[in-house]
């Protein structure tokens, strides 16, 4: 173990998932557009342009703060951060400072067998820049996602190891994807990450000197600029040094953190109100509102799949990773019944059927298959009218057909034999082809019944009833 | 009265990213300080019983429907730009740091 702790507070920034920009019309979905087609006036920051709020960015921003547990302003105000930069042509970005929407929550996160509590200093709006393209001495400039909106989430450092930062990130992930306000796409800037980040001698009370790291796009790079870091500042601290003040970038592809501003050259961004927007009175009836329309939340599923349906902590985890998938799967067993146990519904799920979507590259809720399909499929397994290895066949034939299992199986003449005459005459046809390991099985080889398993299901073309057969093998055999 | 000092000025200039010459320093030193005294007759009043408001318009809460609508063309927007090429905005090359 390291001599010194780790400390990490995460800036998490999350595009929101509305139609329109935070302050204007223009389309905020412009991944394949040319550049510069999504813009107007405002975005432009044409003289005498005037913002105005979307309503469902704020709506989004309020129920991504409740399912944070964050308390939720009675009034709000956007406020202007001033820079100058290409990407900004305002010379501001509109954002919120002394009263942002959302304070003081939290979010639990998977620590060893228990959960460790991550507070959540605030969320608030703000509007994203547009992007450069940096080619030689020039830099081309692209406004479409220039006034797109965006969720700034800010922890207290409470973080102690990069486990818990990534555990962090993915619970967040899954929360916001799940209440449906950030599309969870890392490979499309769905969410950009900045660290602070320092160390300390263990059992010290005092934090060490905080570095801020920006431009980590991936969770990968924060784990890899977290490692790089720890390393430098280790070495720094080890050889008597002290750790410099410093806002740092990450270069990916080269692997390292370079200085991007000293504590002197650090940004001055005299915020002050945004005075083209008047302030936000969230009433508690709109909050009360959204709040009711929040979906259960990915921890809370998985505790109640534990408990209701007996699954072990890992399989419910798997099961809730989707808000879709979990849909899938309670609609499944609400349709198999008493048919099946919740866990084996489960198993047949993260089985069979996932291994077939993944296979698809496409995500379950595009699948022809419904619960509904699936709980048919699985109930003509647990009443024996086919046998598991043909229900994994019939799986795959609706996976790629869309049609119902008991039309597969009809058609195809798959259901089981669990006829007694019919087996008994399969078994005495593969005894008779095979002496030599009827002999060897008898000499005490009774591992071999495995194999004797197998000839006869491929005598019947994989339907007999494998306990049965089972069954009257070894009946036969000892005789 | 206030008087900016010639290095507020060049700091204030920095942040907005303006070159000026010693003159101009010393111009606007001038100029700002006056325009700081005129507004400072603000402080004059008693505010000891008013809440602090970002606003001094009546207006609250005013918001829009998220609904998208036309916006300009590429060629409308690049309209005005004294550099531009395929489809994007030119400008010199802002790097910071050691990139």
């Amino acid at each position: 173990m390291s001599k010194y702790e780790l400390v990490v507070g995460l800036e998490v920034h999350a595009q929101l998932l509305t139609k329109s920009k935070m302050f204007c019309g223009c389309s905020a979905d412009s991944w394949d557009a040319p550049p510069n087609s999504h813009t107007c006036p405002i975005c432009l920051a044409m003289p005498g342009m005037l913002p105005v709020i979307n309503r469902e960015a704020v709506a989004q921003t309020i129920r991504a703060g409740l399912a944070l547990n964050c308390t939720i302003a009675e009034e709000a105000v956007f406020a202007r951060k001033n820079y100058m930069y290409p990407d900004l042509p305002k010379g501001y970005q509109i954002s919120q400072y002394e009263l942002p929407l959302c304070v003081n929550g939290w979010l639990d996160i998977d620590a060893g067998e228990g959960t460790k509590r991550i507070r959540i200093t605030r969320a608030h709006l703000e509007e994203d820049t547009g992007k450069l393209v940096h080619a030689g001495d020039v830099s081309l400039v692209d406004l479409n996602r220039a006034g797109v909106p965006l969720l700034e989430i800010v922890s207290e450092p409470d973080l102690r190891s990069i486990e818990e930062v990534n555990e962090y990130l993915s619970r967040l992930r899954q929360i916001l994807v799940y209440i449906g306000v950030n599309s969870g796409n890392l490979e499309r800037g769905a969410m950009r990450m900045e660290a602070n980040i320092s160390l300390r001698p263990r059992r010290s009370a005092e934090l060490g000197t905080k570095v801020e790291i920006k431009n980590l796009n991936s969770f990968r790079a924060v784990r890899n600029a977290l490692e790089y870091e720890v390393a430098r500042q280790t070495r720094i601290l080890d050889s008597g040094g002290e750790v410099e003040q410093v806002t740092l970038g990450w270069l990916e592809h080269e692997g390292r953190t370079y200085v991007q501003r000293t504590k002197e050259s650090a940004h001055d961004y005299r915020y002050f109100p945004e005075p083209d927007l008047p302030p936000l009175f969230i009433e508690r009836a709109w909050v009360e509102e959204l709040a009711a329309g929040l979906s259960e939340l990915p921890l809370a599923r998985r505790a109640r799949f534990e408990s209701e349906y007996g699954l072990s902590r890992a399989d419910a985890d798997v099961l809730v990773g989707a808000r879709a998938t979990a849909d899938f799967y309670e609609a499944a067993v609400a349709a198999t019944g008493d048919a099946m146990t919740p866990k084996q519904v489960a198993n047949w799920m993260m089985g069979d059927l996932f291994r077939l979507v993944k296979e698809s590259g496409k995500p379950l809720q595009e699948a022809s298959i419904t619960p509904a399909m699936f709980a048919e499929l699985l109930t003509l397994v647990a009443n024996k009218t086919i046998n598991a290895n043909t229900g994994s066949r019939v799986l795959k034939t609706m996976f790629q057909t869309g049609e119902g299992a008991a039309t597969i199986v009809e058609r195809e003449g798959l259901a089981q034999v669990s006829d007694a005459d019919v087996l008994a005459q399969a078994i005495e046809r593969v005894l008779a082809a095979h002496p030599d390991e009827v002999g060897r099985y008898r000499d005490g080889q009774t591992k071999l019944l495995g194999w004797f398993m197998g000839q006869v299901m491929r005598e019947t073309r994989g339907k007999a009833d494998p306990n049965l057969v089972r069954q009257m093998l070894m009946e036969r055999l000892q005789r | 009265m206030s008087t900016l000092s010639a290095d507020q000025v060049r700091y204030v200039a920095e942040l907005v990213k303006l070159a000026l010459t010693d003159e101009e320093t010393e111009l606007f030193a001038g100029q700002l300080s006056a325009v700081l005294d005129y507004a400072s007759a603000l402080e004059e009043v008693d505010t000891s019983r008013v809440a602090p408001t970002a606003t001094v318009l009546p207006l609250r809460s005013v918001m829009r429907e998220d609904k998208v609508e036309p916006g300009l063309s590429v060629d409308e927007a690049l309209a005005n730009a004294p550099e531009k090429q395929d489809g994007y905005f030119r400008v010199h090359a802002v790097l910071e740091g050691g990139q």
